[in-house]
């Protein structure tokens, strides 16, 4: 496959090479999106302990309420997946069915973490209650506000979709939404074993 | 191009299957294996890092296309950047820690426990 040249055969969102220049793009994207997590990651480690007057994240952190979470998360990123594959085969009534359910598990991650927000409030510990509390909920809050954000991202695309059918363009815009979705279970999959994990170890 | 896109989904089954696995493992090795906490934060953060790697290859596609190298390349190095800034971070202000000031360090936590235990 020559870089310049537009295809006739291959998955529909790689044909122009335009397309294929933005999907790049949106990957050199990604890369300083994990830069920019990666600032609130160090921020939380540093404050870790630093909890002042309000409770230990050992005291509030459940297994089974973040397990939940995880799930939710990792099964919308596989079903994200499996949307990306219907559309390959030339199926937007899969493309559809499944990018729905995702969103769904997604909107479901996002209800569990406002619950969980909203306990941890009840016992004490919010965005002022301490330097460890502010940088948890601020890592945790932008991976929350990036799946809120996706979530409505893919709403307006299945109207797209639904309007123009699959076309090369459509196709496109779905695999990057695709790759953002992944890329926010990338991040929660270090959320759940830094924050959630070592909190309740240390 | 390869020709994945027909047929049976294998490799997301596989991916996602793993994945679930190494979630359980590391969930199990954090609260149930009673590993020494060193050996617990390396091993979870090895599978984490396993995690990443079933989205990025099984999930994502990222090797695809003649942007495949640039692509890999990429997420490599923004992985490096983020490991030198985690770490970098951590080291740098691991100095003066042993200090415990008055003023909220690690040594206030302690503080905390004793007077709970007073009241």
């Amino acid at each position: 496959m020559s870089a310049e040249s537009d295809l006739t055969t291959g998955p529909l969102e790689y044909r122009s090479h335009e397309d294929r220049m933005t999907i790049l793009g949106f990957w050199i994207f990604l890369g300083a999106e994990i830069a920019l997590f990666s600032t609130l990651f160090a921020t939380y480690a540093v404050m870790f302990g630093r909890t002042a007057k309000a409770p230990s994240p050992a005291e509030l952190f459940e297994l089974p309420m973040v397990l939940i979470m995880t799930f939710l998360l990792l099964t919308s990123s596989f079903t994200c997946g499996i949307a990306i594959h219907e559309m390959r085969r030339g199926s937007l009534k899969g493309l559809l069915t499944w990018l729905a359910v995702t969103l769904l598990l997604g909107l479901g991650f996002l209800g569990f973490e406002i619950y969980e927000f909203v306990h941890y409030a009840h016992e004490g510990a919010t965005l002022p209650s301490s330097a460890f509390w502010s940088s948890f909920f601020v890592l945790t809050g932008t991976h929350g506000l990036h799946v809120l954000l996706g979530i409505s991202w893919a709403s307006l695309l299945i109207v797209q979709l639904r309007r123009r059918g699959l076309t090369q363009v459509t196709s496109r815009k779905m695999f990057v939404v695709g790759l953002y979705w992944h890329f926010l279970d990338v991040i929660w999959i270090f959320i759940f074993t830094s924050v959630y994990l070592i909190g309740m170890v240390v | 191009m390869s020709g994945h896109s027909e047929g049976f989904p294998k490799k997301h089954i596989v991916g996602f299957l793993g994945s679930m696995v190494l979630t359980i493992a590391a969930a199990w090795a954090a609260v149930g294996s009673g590993l020494p906490t060193p050996w617990i934060i390396a091993s979870i953060m090895v599978m984490a890092v396993i995690q990443a790697g079933i989205q990025l290859f099984m999930f994502m596609h990222m090797t695809e296309t003649e942007s495949g190298g640039i692509q890999v390349g990429n997420m490599l190095h923004a992985f490096f950047i983020a490991a030198i800034i985690i770490a970098g971070s951590i080291w740098t202000m691991s100095f003066g820690y042993a200090h415990n000031h008055d003023d909220g360090g690690s040594g206030e936590m302690e503080m905390e426990n004793h007077q709970d235990m007073e009241e």
